[in-house]
């Protein structure tokens, strides 16, 4: 009789993690889901002002070619004291650019427990679910959580009548040159 | 008393909030906790304080006694856990009590139509007449969410 081959243990699954903080509070994101990191100043100069009623999370706008990155404070997102913020998370398969007050570290996370099912409004979007670290409970983010696809169009349309707005406006202003 | 009346003895679990007593079906109950640090994080659901870490597990925290009792618990000395249903689903919710609890055997009567819904049933103990609680209906869960969209949809539908 042939004995079955013993199983090995499979190492854990790991995960590279930023904690980083809005308002003081702890959150954590996958490095993975980090295209770039920017200070808020660099990209001051290139963001472009937009309101959509009811939206208070967005104010501005970065374009990249073709492509609109939306900048979503993170504070108002979660609901939190409004502070301001310091970095831009660029995330990527997004178009979203998070605005946060700073990065803690980067750690690893070995488990992911899914958001417990008592939690049943829209924190069920924003997080992927929490993680324990050193004895603390940490929120780990879902980056397409903060725009979702009503919040996208209804920018995509602020954006497109800004843009119509200032093409009028260069219209008149080469009839009256 | 008969072998019949005997049968149908339950064990439920009775917990204090405030002033006032409650039950809970016993099998619903996994254990009585000293309060542990409770950790907080934005979300929009109702009743929920955070969550607290149990044996590696992260466990909600569920404070039922403004729904109960009209008021929130000034004083908290334990943490009952308890298993909530969620659909075919089971997970620990952890509610703050006032005192110790009691195990107790005691016939349950069951709740009628002009009970409130996180009424499961009635029992008599001590004198007292005591709510068995549904906790289903008491703490929050996906029907809930359901119930409240649908609700405010309804509300805005409204001339």
């Amino acid at each position: 009789m042939r004995l079955a081959a013993p199983v090995k243990p499979s190492p854990a699954k790991t995960e590279q993690i930023i904690l980083f903080r809005v308002s003081g509070q702890l959150f954590a994101v996958s490095s993975a889901s980090v295209q770039e990191v920017r200070s808020a100043d660099s990209m001051s100069g290139a963001a472009t002002e937009i309101s959509v009623p009811g939206l208070r999370k967005v104010r501005h706008v970065v374009r990249r070619g073709d492509r609109s990155l939306f900048i979503v404070n993170g504070a108002m997102h979660f609901g939190l004291h409004v502070a301001e913020g310091a970095l831009l998370f660029v995330l990527r398969k997004t178009r979203t650019a998070l605005l946060i007050d700073g990065i803690e570290k980067m750690t690893t996370m070995t488990r992911l427990q899914a958001l417990p099912l008592s939690f049943c409004h829209e924190e069920r979007q924003w997080y992927r679910g929490l993680t324990a670290l050193d004895q603390t409970v940490i929120p780990v983010v879902h980056p397409e959580g903060f725009l979702s696809p009503e919040e996208l169009v209804l920018l995509d349309a602020a954006l497109l009548q800004a843009d119509n707005s200032a093409a009028a406006d260069l219209e008149g202003i080469d009839s009256a040159q | 008393m008969t072998v019949s009346t005997e049968l149908e003895l339950q064990s439920f679990v009775l917990l204090r909030l405030g002033e006032r007593r409650f039950a809970v079906s016993a099998n619903q109950i996994a254990e009585l906790v000293a309060p542990s640090r409770v950790f907080r994080f934005p979300h929009r659901t109702p009743k929920l304080e955070g969550v607290i870490l149990r044996r590696g597990r992260i466990v909600p925290v569920c404070d039922v006694s403004e729904m109960l009792l009209g008021t929130r618990l000034t004083s908290r000395r334990f943490y009952l856990i308890a298993v909530r249903k969620y659909g075919t689903q089971r997970e620990w919710i952890a509610m703050p009590v006032t005192g110790e609890c009691e195990l107790i055997n005691a016939e349950m009567m069951a709740a009628v139509e002009s009970d409130a819904p996180h009424v499961a049933g009635w029992l008599s103990h001590d004198g007292d007449v005591i709510e068995v609680l549904n906790l289903d209906t008491l703490t929050p869960g996906p029907e809930h969410a359901l119930a409240e969209a649908a609700a405010s949809q309804k509300a805005e539908a409204r001339p």
